[in-house]
């Protein structure tokens, strides 16, 4: 169990999501609770339909929640209007993609210089360019998302995430569209950022040896927790 | 700001704002180009028409004209000339003749030509100055009426003068063929001489004015305020009947080319800015993602867009420039005047245009994309909120067409126009989703590559339907300016075929026609029709007195002063085009009006008023009972006002007649006149060659037009094709995973494409057929005929023409590597 004088990050009560579909209401999420520290790394697991995405999406503010709550850093997530949302996330998260999400029409540096130039910070180039270097890609800076392997677009994905530090780390199967050996690299990469910037991570993972190296394991089944060690 | 456009860098640098800038570019090079055209063409029409006052303005008046008036023109360094004009006897030996004397200053004509030649009916030349003093130059009529040869010493007044040449054309020959005595053309300083200007003659002066437009604007301003009683302006737009309905033809051609090429345009910018938002979907939900605010992703893409379009429509405004000064230089010798150097307005107008055009189709879709729910970036599946992709395209366009009605200044035109595409995009969503129905049911039917051919089309049913409304817009734009400007043009033309009547004759004594008759049998013409011609004034109007005073535009007060021609006929003639009430039959007893619907509009008269006509001391009532269309442009006899035979047959009439006399026969004028010496032959060749060249002119503009109109056409079918590209990309990737051969996957997008191609071309056809019928029905004034190429080309041609557009922007389809794809696309 966490250590309970560190402070939560993240808090979830009570969350439950239900969509209705052609009048029938299906629920995905059941009365979830539980919280994360500061520093900790979370792998929430369970099989496909079981509501992993979908929990990491309202955590993230992207999505709304039937009932319950979520709040980051004491800050109720939807308290806030949508914009506001999206300036805790400008702040105080980052995001890795199954499918990268890389902006096509950007190159490897663009893309990480992104989320400093939108949160407005300086130095947006040399932070970029040194956070790329520490993924392995100083040489690729120019390269666009076409000319990038999938490995090499994960990374420059993984840098986007980290270039603003962000307190809180989401992946949403990270390794999800790699080889095995190409996920192992972006799992080791992703792990030694987290140690390096004691970044809180949580990621949604089908893969084993990745939510096995996670400090705890949070397991869906049809929507409920099941599993909180 | 500062990101904005860096995003805005970094995104041309990819390459992403290529179609968009290039379909903007297009946009706005074609609506300047356009713009400058039109101004000078109208410009060049215009001085084709001053020709017919042999200058840009004339100040007419009862009595000699105050000095104050040529100062002032002389003061803005336009240039003048002088023209009185009178009746008068002209003696020669023992025969004597009733003329019209017209005195000129040596600077006559101002514009246009006199042509004089020396024997009658003999070779003419275009010469730049009138009889000099001393001499005396007759017109053909003269000549004849007289037996006069050059040389001949005439007496007018108390002055002698040596006939030194037979007029051929004066360019301003007066407006009313009905009215005319032969003429006599004179020097201005001999009238002192003759002495016959006295205190009590009937003098007509002038005073012409000649220069630069702004300088003739502001002297006609000037001279308006100061005119006195018996004083009258005359410019532009006051020409004869003929040369006005062709001109108002001509400025609607150009005007529907410039619409045409705009809209299809702004289709092209609607559908490369749908494709440019479509592709940034994600990157919208990233950015959401990735904490910008809805406010600031708008700021972004808007300064984004509002830097693009500036560019873009600067750049096009400065091709458009550079298109006119092509087109000046194209035209230079055909054109006579010389055109004012063009000035920067329609640059800023052009920019103005382009940015409308890039907000009005991208800021709706981008309200729309900008709301695009951030889970996207996890579930694909979800995507922006629906989309009626039609009600934001129609708001756009009836922005931009707003503008452009409002540009053209022809109301109607720009509505019918707007009217026939809003009506084919309704239709053609209808049509299409039939048709679509249709194939999904054929498609069971349908085995191997055809079945995944036709599937494709029906199962991306809303993206096909834009597809083809997209293609089918722009087919039909190409088939309205290929094949249908030539019908239209062709119509006109065939209004004035080769052998239009080139003469009129008229004073035609009732009992004079059978002897007339004959003398065309003789002469192996066909006789012509012969119309009675009743003189009366127009006194009352539902019993209310018409008086000059009522109306303020200075043609209409001149019609209610003189008196109106009337003609009176049991049937309609085949060209006449009642556009409202009906012709009367042979069994009613009523008195009835038909009138020219342009004379009603000018008079207000309505269907059911009541017309009193003076003739010859008594006075006819008539009600109105029909309202006609007529063809002025066609040389025929046309009267404004027609009465029923019972009504007008019994008071004193003469008739008239047009016919076409070959060129080479002119010595049967001769003869006729010495057998009817009480004819007046009224050669009107030169006023249907001033039509002709404003046909070639108006034909030449339209051609040059349409290649842009060809180019904007063709950035509408490539963006629609790349809308689907990147699917289409990733289903044959998939595909050929599965298995599927090059050969098999090409041939599935043969019939796609050929499929969609066809179903446009069917709904390109129904629509430019329409719209021909349309123009040409309502706002050519031109009889429609069907022309069933419209249809071949359009089917066969828009299969053919997708199909390879298609398949060239898709190409990589069948070449790329499937990994390849898949990797780029998901």
């Amino acid at each position: 169990m966490p250590d309970s004088s560190v402070p939560s990050i993240v808090n979830v009560n009570q969350l439950s999501k239900s969509v209705s579909h052609e009048g029938a209401t299906l629920t995905i999420l059941h009365d979830i609770s539980f919280a994360i520290k500061n520093g900790e790394s979370v792998a929430i697991v369970g099989s496909s339909g079981s509501g992993k995405s979908t929990l990491l999406g309202l955590m993230a503010g992207l999505d709304s929640p039937s009932s319950g709550s979520v709040t980051i850093n004491g800050v109720d997530l939807f308290a806030l209007d949508e914009d506001g949302r999206a300036a805790l996330r400008g702040r105080s998260m980052g995001f890795v993609f199954q499918s990268f999400q890389l902006l096509p029409m950007l190159n490897a540096l663009e893309n990480v210089m992104l989320p400093i130039e939108l949160l407005g910070g300086a130095e947006a180039r040399s932070r970029a360019q040194r956070i790329l270097e520490r993924v392995g890609l100083g040489e690729r800076i120019a390269h666009y998302p076409r000319q990038l392997s999938g490995g090499e677009q994960q990374r420059v994905a993984i840098a986007r995430a980290f270039v603003t530090e962000p307190a809180l780390l989401l992946a949403d199967e990270p390794t999800g569209n790699l080889d095995s050996a190409t996920g192992a690299n972006v799992i080791e990469l992703l792990f030694s950022l987290n140690r390096e910037r004691g970044t809180t991570l949580v990621l949604v993972t089908h893969d084993q040896a990745l939510a096995q190296r996670c400090g705890r394991m949070l397991r869906l089944d049809a929507g409920r927790l099941v599993e909180n060690a | 700001m500062k990101l904005a456009l860096r995003l805005l860098l970094r995104e041309w640098r990819a390459g992403e704002l290529r179609l968009l800038f290039g379909a903007l570019l297009v946009a706005v090079a074609a609506i300047t180009t356009v713009s400058f055209f039109t101004n000078r063409v109208q410009l060049a029409l215009t001085t084709q028409t001053n020709q017919l006052l042999a200058a840009d303005l004339v100040l007419i008046a009862d009595h000699p004209i105050s000095t104050q008036f040529a100062e002032q023109a002389e003061a803005k360094g336009l240039r003048l000339a002088r023209t009185l004009a009178f009746p008068s006897m002209v003696v020669q030996g023992q025969r004597n003749q009733f003329v019209e004397v017209k005195a000129v200053s040596p600077s006559y004509p101002l514009r246009g030509d006199l042509s004089a030649g020396q024997v009658l009916f003999g070779p003419a030349q275009d010469v730049k100055t009138g009889p000099q003093p001393g001499t005396a130059w007759a017109d053909a009529r003269l000549m004849q009426l007289m037996g006069l040869q050059v040389g001949d010493v005439l007496t007018l007044g108390q002055a002698h003068l040596t006939l030194a040449a037979v007029i051929a054309r004066e360019p301003d020959r007066a407006g009313d063929f009905f009215n005319i005595a032969p003429r006599l053309m004179v020097h201005i300083d001999d009238i002192p001489r003759t002495q016959l200007i006295q205190p009590g003659s009937r003098v007509g002066y002038r005073l012409l004015i000649a220069g630069e437009d702004k300088q003739v604007a502001a002297f006609r301003a000037w001279a308006t305020q100061r005119l006195g009683r018996g004083e009258r302006i005359e410019g532009i737009g006051d020409a004869r009947p003929e040369i006005r309905a062709a001109m108002e033809r001509a400025q609607r051609y150009l005007g529907l080319a410039a619409l045409v090429s705009a809209i299809l345009a702004a289709v092209a910018v609607a559908l490369a800015g749908r494709q440019y938002l479509a592709r940034h979907l994600d990157s919208c939900a990233v950015l959401r993602c990735l904490g910008a605010s809805q406010a600031t992703l708008f700021r972004l893409y808007l300064v984004q867009f509002v830097v693009l379009g500036l560019a873009a429509s600067l750049l096009g405004s400065l091709i458009g420039f550079g298109g006119q000064a092509f087109l000046a230089e194209m035209l230079r010798g055909r054109i006579v005047a010389d055109l004012p150097a063009p000035n920067l307005w329609p640059l800023i107008e052009g920019t103005a245009i382009g940015l409308l055009l890039l907000l009005a189709f991208v800021l709706p879709p981008l309200l729309h994309l900008i709301r695009v729910p951030t889970l996207r970036v996890i579930r694909r599946d979800l995507g922006p909120p629906h989309q009626h992709g039609i009600v934001s395209y129609a708001l756009g366009t009836s922005l931009v067409a707003a503008v452009l009605i409002y540009r053209a200044g022809e109301i109607n035109l720009g509505l019918y126009v707007l009217g026939g595409l809003l009506g084919v995009l309704l239709l053609g969503l209808l049509f299409a989703w039939l048709l679509l129905r249709l194939l999904s049911g054929l498609r069971r039917h349908a085995r191997g590559v055809w079945f995944y051919g036709l599937a494709n089309v029906a199962r991306r049913r809303t993206a096909s339907l834009t597809q083809i409304l997209g293609f089918a817009l722009g087919l039909m734009a190409l088939l309205l300016l290929t094949l249908v400007r030539n019908d239209l043009l062709a119509g006109w033309q065939a209004a004035l075929p080769p052998d239009a009547p080139n003469r009129f004759l008229i004073n035609i004594q009732p009992d004079q026609l059978p002897a007339l008759r004959q003398l065309f049998l003789d002469e192996k013409l066909a006789a012509p029709n012969f119309y009675p011609m009743v003189r009366g004034r127009l006194s009352l109007i539902n019993d209310r007195p018409v008086s000059a005073e009522d109306y303020p535009e200075q043609r209409t007060k001149r019609l209610v002063e003189r008196e109106f021609n009337l003609s009176w006929a049991e049937q309609p003639r085949s060209d006449y085009k009642l556009v409202a009430g009906r012709w009367w039959r042979a069994t009613e007893a009523q008195d009835q009006f038909s009138v020219e619907q342009g004379l009603a509009k000018a008079l207000n008269i309505k269907l059911g008023d009541r017309l009193s006509y003076d003739i010859a001391g008594t006075r006819l009532t008539g009600r109105v009972t029909s309202l006609r269309d007529v063809a002025w442009d066609g040389m025929q006899v046309n009267f404004f006002v027609i009465g029923t035979p019972a009504m007008l047959q019994a008071q004193p009439a003469n008739y008239i007649t047009s016919f076409h006399l070959p060129s080479g026969q002119e010595v049967l004028l001769n003869r006729m006149l010495q057998q009817f010496p009480n004819f007046t032959v009224i050669d009107v060749a030169a006023i249907i060659g001033d039509v002709r060249l404003i046909m070639a002119r108006v034909s030449d503009a339209v051609t040059f037009v349409f290649l842009f109109t060809l180019l904007a056409g063709l950035v509408v079918l490539y963006a629609a094709v790349l809308a689907t590209r990147n699917e289409r990309l990733y289903e044959a990737a998939v595909m050929r995973t599965l298995g599927a051969r090059s050969r098999q996957l090409a041939a599935a997008q043969w019939i796609e494409f050929a499929t969609l191609g066809a179903l446009s071309g069917v709904l390109a056809s129904s629509g430019a057929s329409f719209s021909t019928w349309v123009l040409a029905e309502q706002v050519l004034h031109l009889p429609y005929t069907f022309n069933a190429w419209v249809w071949v080309i359009g089917v066969l041609g828009g299969a053919a023409g997708i199909t390879a557009a298609g398949l060239l922007a898709t190409r990589s389809v069948l070449r790329v590597p499937p990994l390849g794809v898949l990797r780029a696309l998901q």
